[in-house]
Protein backbone atom coordinates (compact mmCIF):
# COMPACT_ATOMS: atom_id res chain seq x y z
CA UNK A 1 0.00 0.00 0.00
CA UNK A 2 1.65 3.50 -1.09
CA UNK A 3 1.72 6.18 1.51
CA UNK A 4 -1.60 8.54 1.19
CA UNK A 5 -0.93 12.30 -0.11
CA UNK A 6 1.88 11.61 -2.44
CA UNK A 7 1.96 10.60 -6.13
CA UNK A 8 3.10 7.42 -6.97
CA UNK A 9 6.75 7.12 -6.48
CA UNK A 10 6.91 10.47 -4.88
CA UNK A 11 7.77 13.06 -7.90
CA UNK A 12 5.13 14.81 -9.52
CA UNK A 13 3.99 13.75 -12.99
CA UNK A 14 5.76 16.73 -14.67
CA UNK A 15 9.23 16.15 -12.86
CA UNK A 16 8.66 12.48 -14.24
CA UNK A 17 8.12 13.55 -17.71
CA UNK A 18 11.09 15.82 -17.67
CA UNK A 19 13.60 13.13 -16.19
CA UNK A 20 12.13 10.53 -18.54
CA UNK A 21 12.86 12.93 -21.34
CA UNK A 22 16.20 13.24 -19.98
CA UNK A 23 16.88 9.13 -19.75
CA UNK A 24 16.22 8.90 -23.31
CA UNK A 25 18.14 11.12 -24.55
CA UNK A 26 21.11 10.30 -22.02
CA UNK A 27 20.61 6.33 -23.71
CA UNK A 28 20.29 7.83 -27.21
CA UNK A 29 24.06 9.62 -26.48
CA UNK A 30 25.79 6.68 -24.21
CA UNK A 31 28.34 8.68 -21.50
CA UNK A 32 26.95 12.07 -22.64
CA UNK A 33 25.62 14.21 -19.58
CA UNK A 34 22.11 15.65 -20.09
CA UNK A 35 21.23 18.38 -17.29
CA UNK A 36 17.61 18.20 -15.48
CA UNK A 37 15.77 19.32 -12.70
CA UNK A 38 16.60 18.09 -9.35
CA UNK A 39 13.77 18.01 -7.18
CA UNK A 40 13.93 18.58 -3.69
CA UNK A 41 14.05 15.07 -1.40
CA UNK A 42 12.95 14.33 1.71
CA UNK A 43 16.76 13.43 2.13
CA UNK A 44 19.67 15.52 1.80
CA UNK A 45 22.02 15.98 -1.32
CA UNK A 46 24.96 13.49 -1.19
CA UNK A 47 22.90 10.56 -0.01
CA UNK A 48 21.36 9.60 -3.02
CA UNK A 49 19.17 12.23 -4.17
CA UNK A 50 20.44 11.47 -8.18
CA UNK A 51 19.58 8.23 -8.09
CA UNK A 52 16.07 8.46 -5.93
CA UNK A 53 14.88 10.88 -8.65
CA UNK A 54 15.71 8.04 -11.57
CA UNK A 55 14.17 5.43 -9.83
CA UNK A 56 11.24 7.11 -8.73
CA UNK A 57 10.60 8.41 -12.28
CA UNK A 58 11.39 4.60 -13.82
CA UNK A 59 10.05 2.42 -11.41
CA UNK A 60 6.24 1.22 -11.44
CA UNK A 61 4.23 -1.32 -9.46
CA UNK A 62 5.14 -4.67 -10.58
CA UNK A 63 8.79 -3.76 -9.87
CA UNK A 64 10.91 -5.54 -7.42
CA UNK A 65 13.61 -2.95 -5.92
CA UNK A 66 16.92 -3.97 -4.40
CA UNK A 67 19.18 -0.98 -2.79
CA UNK A 68 22.57 -1.55 -1.86
CA UNK A 69 25.45 0.78 -0.32
CA UNK A 70 28.99 -0.21 -0.74
CA UNK A 71 28.03 -3.30 -1.59
CA UNK A 72 25.43 -4.08 1.45
CA UNK A 73 21.73 -4.10 1.70
CA UNK A 74 21.67 -3.46 5.67
CA UNK A 75 23.22 -0.02 5.58
CA UNK A 76 21.44 3.21 6.65
CA UNK A 77 21.61 4.27 2.84
CA UNK A 78 20.41 1.55 1.49
CA UNK A 79 18.03 0.33 4.64
CA UNK A 80 16.26 3.54 4.20
CA UNK A 81 16.05 3.98 0.78
CA UNK A 82 14.38 0.82 0.29
CA UNK A 83 11.65 2.05 2.71
CA UNK A 84 10.99 5.20 1.24
CA UNK A 85 9.86 3.21 -2.01
CA UNK A 86 8.07 0.57 -0.38
CA UNK A 87 6.03 3.48 1.33
CA UNK A 88 5.81 5.93 -1.37
CA UNK A 89 5.65 3.28 -4.92
CA UNK A 90 4.59 0.54 -2.73
CA UNK A 91 6.91 -1.94 -4.73
CA UNK A 92 8.07 -4.93 -3.28
CA UNK A 93 11.97 -5.09 -2.07
CA UNK A 94 14.41 -7.59 -2.41
CA UNK A 95 18.29 -7.93 -1.22
CA UNK A 96 18.88 -10.49 -3.67
CA UNK A 97 20.68 -9.45 -7.26
CA UNK A 98 18.73 -12.05 -8.94
CA UNK A 99 15.26 -11.34 -7.94
CA UNK A 100 15.44 -7.67 -7.96
CA UNK A 101 14.22 -5.35 -11.88
CA UNK A 102 15.91 -2.13 -10.24
CA UNK A 103 19.08 -2.37 -8.04
CA UNK A 104 20.21 1.39 -7.22
CA UNK A 105 23.56 1.63 -6.04
CA UNK A 106 26.60 3.58 -4.12
CA UNK A 107 29.44 2.55 -5.27
CA UNK A 108 29.52 -1.14 -6.17
CA UNK A 109 28.62 -2.84 -9.10
CA UNK A 110 26.53 -6.41 -7.50
CA UNK A 111 29.26 -9.73 -8.24
CA UNK A 112 26.38 -11.46 -9.58
CA UNK A 113 26.24 -10.64 -13.43
CA UNK A 114 23.44 -9.10 -14.25
CA UNK A 115 21.08 -9.90 -17.05
CA UNK A 116 18.88 -8.23 -19.60
CA UNK A 117 15.50 -6.73 -18.44
CA UNK A 118 17.61 -5.39 -14.78
CA UNK A 119 18.24 -1.88 -14.63
CA UNK A 120 21.37 -0.63 -12.67
CA UNK A 121 21.03 2.76 -11.02
CA UNK A 122 24.03 4.65 -10.18
CA UNK A 123 23.79 7.03 -7.29
CA UNK A 124 26.70 9.63 -8.49
CA UNK A 125 28.11 12.76 -6.65
CA UNK A 126 29.95 13.91 -9.42
CA UNK A 127 29.07 13.04 -12.93
CA UNK A 128 32.14 15.35 -14.26
CA UNK A 129 35.30 13.15 -14.89
CA UNK A 130 37.09 16.07 -15.68
CA UNK A 131 36.80 18.17 -12.73
CA UNK A 132 40.16 17.61 -10.73
CA UNK A 133 41.80 18.65 -13.94
CA UNK A 134 39.39 21.85 -15.32
CA UNK A 135 37.30 23.39 -13.16
CA UNK A 136 35.47 25.34 -15.64
CA UNK A 137 31.88 24.08 -16.24
CA UNK A 138 31.82 25.89 -19.67
CA UNK A 139 35.69 24.35 -20.32
CA UNK A 140 35.05 20.63 -19.89
CA UNK A 141 31.73 21.06 -22.09
CA UNK A 142 33.93 21.86 -24.69
CA UNK A 143 36.24 19.35 -24.21
CA UNK A 144 33.45 16.61 -24.39
CA UNK A 145 32.31 18.09 -27.49
CA UNK A 146 35.95 17.72 -29.17
CA UNK A 147 36.58 13.85 -27.65
CA UNK A 148 39.46 16.11 -25.70
CA UNK A 149 40.52 14.03 -23.32
CA UNK A 150 44.36 14.81 -23.46
CA UNK A 151 44.57 16.19 -19.62
CA UNK A 152 42.59 12.93 -18.51
CA UNK A 153 45.91 10.90 -20.56
CA UNK A 154 48.47 13.23 -19.28
CA UNK A 155 46.90 12.79 -15.41
CA UNK A 156 47.05 9.15 -16.19
CA UNK A 157 50.78 9.38 -17.25
CA UNK A 158 52.33 11.60 -14.81
CA UNK A 159 50.86 8.81 -12.08
CA UNK A 160 53.05 6.24 -13.55
CA UNK A 161 55.90 8.70 -13.81
CA UNK A 162 55.75 9.11 -10.27
CA UNK A 163 54.20 6.17 -9.25
CA UNK A 164 54.92 3.58 -11.51
CA UNK A 165 51.27 2.85 -12.17
CA UNK A 166 47.98 4.46 -12.31
CA UNK A 167 47.31 5.67 -8.80
CA UNK A 168 43.22 5.71 -8.97
CA UNK A 169 41.79 3.05 -7.10
CA UNK A 170 37.84 4.29 -7.56
CA UNK A 171 35.94 6.53 -9.94
CA UNK A 172 38.94 5.15 -12.28
CA UNK A 173 37.60 7.14 -16.15
CA UNK A 174 35.98 5.28 -18.62
CA UNK A 175 35.70 5.79 -22.66
CA UNK A 176 32.08 4.91 -23.29
CA UNK A 177 31.02 3.61 -26.89
CA UNK A 178 34.37 5.26 -27.90
CA UNK A 179 33.50 8.37 -27.57
CA UNK A 180 32.46 10.19 -24.39
CA UNK A 181 34.48 9.71 -21.49
CA UNK A 182 32.76 9.20 -18.34
CA UNK A 183 32.82 8.81 -14.22
CA UNK A 184 31.96 5.59 -13.51
CA UNK A 185 30.64 6.91 -10.40
CA UNK A 186 33.41 6.31 -7.03
CA UNK A 187 33.05 2.36 -7.86
CA UNK A 188 35.69 0.60 -6.98
CA UNK A 189 38.34 0.05 -10.40
CA UNK A 190 37.88 -3.62 -9.63
CA UNK A 191 33.64 -3.20 -11.05
CA UNK A 192 35.00 -1.48 -14.05
CA UNK A 193 35.41 -4.35 -16.22
CA UNK A 194 31.46 -5.07 -15.23
CA UNK A 195 30.57 -2.35 -17.06
CA UNK A 196 31.52 -3.15 -20.49
CA UNK A 197 29.00 -4.81 -22.92
CA UNK A 198 26.67 -5.04 -19.48
CA UNK A 199 23.43 -6.65 -20.48
CA UNK A 200 21.77 -4.41 -18.08
CA UNK A 201 20.52 -1.05 -18.91
CA UNK A 202 22.90 1.02 -16.91
CA UNK A 203 21.65 5.11 -14.97
CA UNK A 204 23.59 7.49 -13.72
CA UNK A 205 21.75 10.26 -11.57
CA UNK A 206 23.96 13.08 -9.97
CA UNK A 207 21.17 14.98 -7.63
CA UNK A 208 23.68 18.03 -6.29
CA UNK A 209 25.13 18.15 -9.82
CA UNK A 210 21.59 17.86 -11.32
CA UNK A 211 23.04 15.49 -14.38
CA UNK A 212 21.45 12.31 -16.08
CA UNK A 213 23.81 10.20 -18.09
CA UNK A 214 23.71 6.20 -19.22
CA UNK A 215 25.07 3.09 -20.59
CA UNK A 216 22.87 1.53 -22.92
CA UNK A 217 23.27 -2.81 -23.05
CA UNK A 218 25.83 -4.21 -24.58
CA UNK A 219 28.03 -1.10 -24.98
CA UNK A 220 31.58 -0.66 -24.99
CA UNK A 221 32.93 0.78 -21.46
CA UNK A 222 36.68 0.68 -21.43
CA UNK A 223 39.25 2.17 -18.91
CA UNK A 224 41.71 4.59 -19.89
CA UNK A 225 45.09 2.91 -19.99
CA UNK A 226 48.71 2.77 -22.13
CA UNK A 227 49.25 0.04 -24.43
CA UNK A 228 52.48 -0.90 -22.08
CA UNK A 229 51.01 0.20 -18.92
CA UNK A 230 47.49 -1.66 -19.34
CA UNK A 231 44.66 -1.17 -17.01
CA UNK A 232 44.40 -3.65 -13.78
CA UNK A 233 41.42 -4.18 -11.49
CA UNK A 234 43.31 -4.07 -7.74
CA UNK A 235 41.65 -6.50 -5.56
CA UNK A 236 43.13 -7.12 -1.96
CA UNK A 237 45.30 -10.14 -1.60
CA UNK A 238 42.92 -12.72 0.02
CA UNK A 239 40.31 -14.67 0.60
CA UNK A 240 36.91 -13.99 2.23
CA UNK A 241 36.92 -14.69 5.95
CA UNK A 242 33.53 -15.51 5.82
CA UNK A 243 32.67 -16.93 2.23
CA UNK A 244 36.05 -18.05 1.42
CA UNK A 245 35.82 -16.49 -2.49
CA UNK A 246 38.90 -15.51 -3.80
CA UNK A 247 36.96 -13.70 -6.59
CA UNK A 248 34.97 -11.20 -5.29
CA UNK A 249 35.68 -7.16 -4.22
CA UNK A 250 36.51 -7.34 -0.58
CA UNK A 251 36.34 -4.93 2.58
CA UNK A 252 38.75 -4.46 5.25
CA UNK A 253 37.52 -4.45 8.71
CA UNK A 254 39.58 -3.70 11.93
CA UNK A 255 38.31 -6.49 14.65
CA UNK A 256 39.86 -5.04 17.60
CA UNK A 257 42.58 -2.73 19.02
CA UNK A 258 45.58 -4.43 18.50
CA UNK A 259 46.05 -3.92 14.77
CA UNK A 260 44.13 -7.48 14.25
CA UNK A 261 41.64 -6.97 10.44
CA UNK A 262 39.78 -9.60 8.35
CA UNK A 263 39.24 -9.23 5.10
CA UNK A 264 34.73 -9.76 3.91
CA UNK A 265 32.83 -9.58 0.73
CA UNK A 266 31.45 -5.82 0.20
CA UNK A 267 28.55 -7.48 -1.91
CA UNK A 268 26.66 -9.02 1.62
CA UNK A 269 23.94 -10.74 -1.05
CA UNK A 270 27.14 -12.72 -3.07
CA UNK A 271 28.57 -13.68 0.53
CA UNK A 272 25.26 -14.93 2.05
CA UNK A 273 24.38 -16.81 -0.59
CA UNK A 274 27.77 -18.17 -0.80
CA UNK A 275 27.31 -19.01 2.77
CA UNK A 276 24.16 -20.36 2.56
CA UNK A 277 25.23 -23.13 -0.10
CA UNK A 278 28.12 -23.85 1.92
CA UNK A 279 26.12 -25.13 5.38
CA UNK A 280 23.61 -26.42 2.73
CA UNK A 281 26.47 -28.54 1.08
CA UNK A 282 28.35 -29.71 4.96
CA UNK B 1 -14.66 19.98 -28.34
CA UNK B 2 -17.47 17.58 -29.64
CA UNK B 3 -16.42 14.30 -29.90
CA UNK B 4 -12.78 14.43 -27.97
CA UNK B 5 -12.04 10.77 -26.89
CA UNK B 6 -10.02 9.87 -23.93
CA UNK B 7 -6.29 9.82 -23.22
CA UNK B 8 -4.59 7.58 -20.85
CA UNK B 9 -7.26 5.82 -18.99
CA UNK B 10 -5.10 5.69 -15.20
CA UNK B 11 -2.56 8.62 -16.77
CA UNK B 12 0.31 7.56 -13.80
CA UNK B 13 0.54 4.21 -13.63
CA UNK B 14 -0.07 3.77 -18.11
CA UNK B 15 2.24 7.27 -18.56
CA UNK B 16 4.59 4.77 -16.57
CA UNK B 17 4.23 1.55 -18.52
CA UNK B 18 4.43 3.24 -21.54
CA UNK B 19 7.54 4.88 -20.51
CA UNK B 20 9.49 1.62 -19.39
CA UNK B 21 8.66 0.43 -22.96
CA UNK B 22 10.04 3.55 -24.55
CA UNK B 23 13.10 3.32 -22.16
CA UNK B 24 13.39 -0.60 -23.45
CA UNK B 25 13.01 0.33 -27.13
CA UNK B 26 15.50 2.82 -26.65
CA UNK B 27 17.99 0.60 -24.77
CA UNK B 28 17.44 -2.14 -27.52
CA UNK B 29 17.10 -0.77 -30.85
CA UNK B 30 15.07 -2.48 -33.14
CA UNK B 31 13.56 -4.51 -30.92
CA UNK B 32 9.84 -4.29 -31.30
CA UNK B 33 7.63 -3.20 -28.21
CA UNK B 34 4.27 -3.59 -27.58
CA UNK B 35 1.86 -1.09 -25.82
CA UNK B 36 -0.61 -2.83 -23.39
CA UNK B 37 -2.11 0.48 -22.37
CA UNK B 38 -3.14 2.95 -25.21
CA UNK B 39 -5.52 6.32 -25.07
CA UNK B 40 -8.20 6.17 -27.50
CA UNK B 41 -6.63 8.07 -30.06
CA UNK B 42 -8.91 10.17 -33.09
CA UNK B 43 -7.55 9.04 -36.31
CA UNK B 44 -5.03 9.02 -38.17
CA UNK B 45 -3.24 8.97 -34.51
CA UNK B 46 -2.11 5.72 -34.24
CA UNK B 47 -2.41 4.15 -30.52
CA UNK B 48 1.32 3.60 -29.83
CA UNK B 49 2.44 7.12 -31.10
CA UNK B 50 -0.36 9.12 -29.47
CA UNK B 51 0.91 6.99 -26.12
CA UNK B 52 3.90 8.23 -27.19
CA UNK B 53 3.25 12.20 -26.43
CA UNK B 54 1.02 11.49 -23.66
CA UNK B 55 3.88 10.27 -21.94
CA UNK B 56 6.95 12.43 -22.98
CA UNK B 57 4.97 15.93 -23.97
CA UNK B 58 3.46 18.39 -22.02
CA UNK B 59 3.49 22.48 -21.33
CA UNK B 60 7.64 22.67 -22.32
CA UNK B 61 7.61 20.84 -25.02
CA UNK B 62 6.67 22.06 -28.81
CA UNK B 63 5.16 19.45 -30.64
CA UNK B 64 4.78 19.65 -34.79
CA UNK B 65 2.28 17.59 -36.11
CA UNK B 66 1.13 16.84 -39.50
CA UNK B 67 -2.00 14.13 -38.09
CA UNK B 68 -4.59 17.30 -39.21
CA UNK B 69 -6.82 19.29 -36.33
CA UNK B 70 -8.63 16.05 -35.23
CA UNK B 71 -5.17 15.41 -33.82
CA UNK B 72 -3.83 18.23 -32.98
CA UNK B 73 -6.65 19.20 -30.80
CA UNK B 74 -6.52 15.94 -28.71
CA UNK B 75 -2.60 16.40 -28.22
CA UNK B 76 -3.58 20.20 -27.14
CA UNK B 77 -6.38 19.33 -24.75
CA UNK B 78 -4.33 15.66 -22.95
CA UNK B 79 -1.12 16.94 -23.54
CA UNK B 80 -0.93 20.31 -23.17
CA UNK B 81 1.81 20.75 -25.31
CA UNK B 82 2.27 23.86 -27.83
CA UNK B 83 1.80 23.08 -31.81
CA UNK B 84 4.55 24.32 -34.19
CA UNK B 85 4.29 24.91 -37.66
CA UNK B 86 8.44 24.79 -38.60
CA UNK B 87 9.03 21.58 -37.74
CA UNK B 88 12.87 22.92 -36.89
CA UNK B 89 11.31 24.15 -34.09
CA UNK B 90 10.15 20.97 -32.62
CA UNK B 91 11.10 19.15 -30.04
CA UNK B 92 9.06 16.30 -30.75
CA UNK B 93 7.70 15.79 -33.93
CA UNK B 94 4.48 13.26 -35.06
CA UNK B 95 4.75 12.17 -39.10
CA UNK B 96 1.52 10.36 -39.69
CA UNK B 97 1.95 11.37 -43.53
CA UNK B 98 5.21 11.35 -45.34
CA UNK B 99 8.97 12.08 -43.54
CA UNK B 100 10.01 15.39 -42.61
CA UNK B 101 13.55 16.26 -44.28
CA UNK B 102 16.14 14.60 -41.80
CA UNK B 103 18.58 17.48 -41.94
CA UNK B 104 15.92 20.50 -41.37
CA UNK B 105 15.45 18.82 -37.86
CA UNK B 106 16.63 19.91 -34.99
CA UNK B 107 19.95 18.34 -34.12
CA UNK B 108 21.17 19.92 -31.34
CA UNK B 109 24.96 21.41 -31.01
CA UNK B 110 28.47 19.67 -30.22
CA UNK B 111 28.37 20.45 -26.32
CA UNK B 112 24.54 19.89 -26.40
CA UNK B 113 23.36 16.86 -28.65
CA UNK B 114 20.66 16.05 -25.87
CA UNK B 115 18.84 19.49 -27.57
CA UNK B 116 18.18 17.19 -30.73
CA UNK B 117 14.45 16.44 -31.46
CA UNK B 118 12.45 13.04 -31.56
CA UNK B 119 10.35 12.10 -34.65
CA UNK B 120 7.85 9.34 -34.17
CA UNK B 121 6.74 8.01 -37.52
CA UNK B 122 3.61 6.25 -38.16
CA UNK B 123 4.15 2.89 -40.36
CA UNK B 124 2.68 0.37 -42.00
CA UNK B 125 4.28 -2.13 -40.19
CA UNK B 126 6.91 -3.89 -38.08
CA UNK B 127 8.01 -6.89 -38.06
CA UNK B 128 11.50 -8.50 -35.65
CA UNK B 129 13.07 -11.18 -36.98
CA UNK B 130 13.85 -10.16 -40.68
CA UNK B 131 14.20 -7.05 -42.84
CA UNK B 132 17.22 -4.70 -42.04
CA UNK B 133 20.64 -5.85 -39.83
CA UNK B 134 20.87 -3.08 -37.28
CA UNK B 135 24.01 -2.78 -34.73
CA UNK B 136 24.95 -0.13 -32.50
CA UNK B 137 24.89 0.23 -28.83
CA UNK B 138 21.88 -1.77 -27.02
CA UNK B 139 22.62 -4.59 -29.05
CA UNK B 140 24.63 -7.63 -28.72
CA UNK B 141 25.51 -8.94 -31.94
CA UNK B 142 22.37 -7.69 -34.67
CA UNK B 143 19.03 -6.91 -34.71
CA UNK B 144 16.74 -7.93 -37.66
CA UNK B 145 13.58 -5.34 -38.41
CA UNK B 146 11.36 -5.33 -41.02
CA UNK B 147 10.18 -1.79 -41.87
CA UNK B 148 6.77 -1.21 -44.13
CA UNK B 149 6.03 2.46 -44.81
CA UNK B 150 8.93 4.25 -45.53
CA UNK B 151 10.40 6.34 -47.86
CA UNK B 152 13.21 5.25 -50.91
CA UNK B 153 15.86 7.01 -49.52
CA UNK B 154 15.60 7.08 -45.79
CA UNK B 155 18.75 4.79 -45.19
CA UNK B 156 21.14 6.88 -46.80
CA UNK B 157 19.27 10.03 -44.60
CA UNK B 158 20.06 8.05 -41.65
CA UNK B 159 22.77 6.99 -42.27
CA UNK B 160 23.90 10.41 -42.76
CA UNK B 161 22.22 11.50 -39.32
CA UNK B 162 24.43 8.76 -37.65
CA UNK B 163 27.54 10.39 -39.28
CA UNK B 164 27.29 13.88 -37.41
CA UNK B 165 27.01 11.93 -33.91
CA UNK B 166 26.72 12.95 -31.32
CA UNK B 167 24.88 15.40 -32.94
CA UNK B 168 21.00 14.14 -35.03
CA UNK B 169 17.95 13.18 -34.39
CA UNK B 170 16.58 10.34 -32.48
CA UNK B 171 13.85 8.12 -34.42
CA UNK B 172 10.52 6.50 -33.30
CA UNK B 173 8.32 3.86 -35.40
CA UNK B 174 5.06 3.20 -34.68
CA UNK B 175 2.52 0.42 -36.18
CA UNK B 176 -0.62 0.48 -34.40
CA UNK B 177 0.47 -0.62 -30.93
CA UNK B 178 3.91 -1.80 -31.83
CA UNK B 179 7.04 0.42 -31.04
CA UNK B 180 10.50 0.45 -32.24
CA UNK B 181 13.27 2.80 -31.15
CA UNK B 182 16.64 3.85 -33.43
CA UNK B 183 18.49 6.20 -30.91
CA UNK B 184 21.33 8.20 -33.54
CA UNK B 185 23.64 5.45 -32.61
CA UNK B 186 22.06 2.57 -34.60
CA UNK B 187 23.59 1.62 -37.74
CA UNK B 188 21.33 -0.15 -40.71
CA UNK B 189 22.24 -1.90 -43.50
CA UNK B 190 19.82 -3.06 -45.78
CA UNK B 191 18.91 -6.75 -45.68
CA UNK B 192 21.74 -9.13 -47.78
Amino acid sequence: MTALGYNFGYLDENTKRMIRRALLKAVAVPGHQVPFGAREMPLPYGWGTGGIAVTASVIGAGDRLKVIDQGADDTTNAVSIRRFFAKVAGVETTERTGEATIIQTRHRIPETGLREGQILVYQVPMPEPLFRLEPRVAETRRMHALADYGLMHVKLYEDIARHGHVAISYNYPVLVGGRYLMSPSPIPAFDNPKMDRMPALQLFGAGREKRIYAVPPYTSVKSLDFEDHPFRPVRADAPCALCGSRESYLDEVVVDDKGGRMFVCSDTDYCNTRQAAREAAE
Amino acid sequence: MNGLTPGFADPVPDAQACFRALLDAMARPGRVQRLAALPEAPAPLAPAAAAVLLTLADAETPVWTDAGPAAEEWLRFHAGCPLVAEPGSAGFLLAAGGLPTLTALEAGTEEEPHRSATLIVQVAGLEPGEGWRLTGPGIEREHRLQVEGLPRGFLADWASNGARFPRGIDLMLCAGNRLVALPRTTRIEEAG
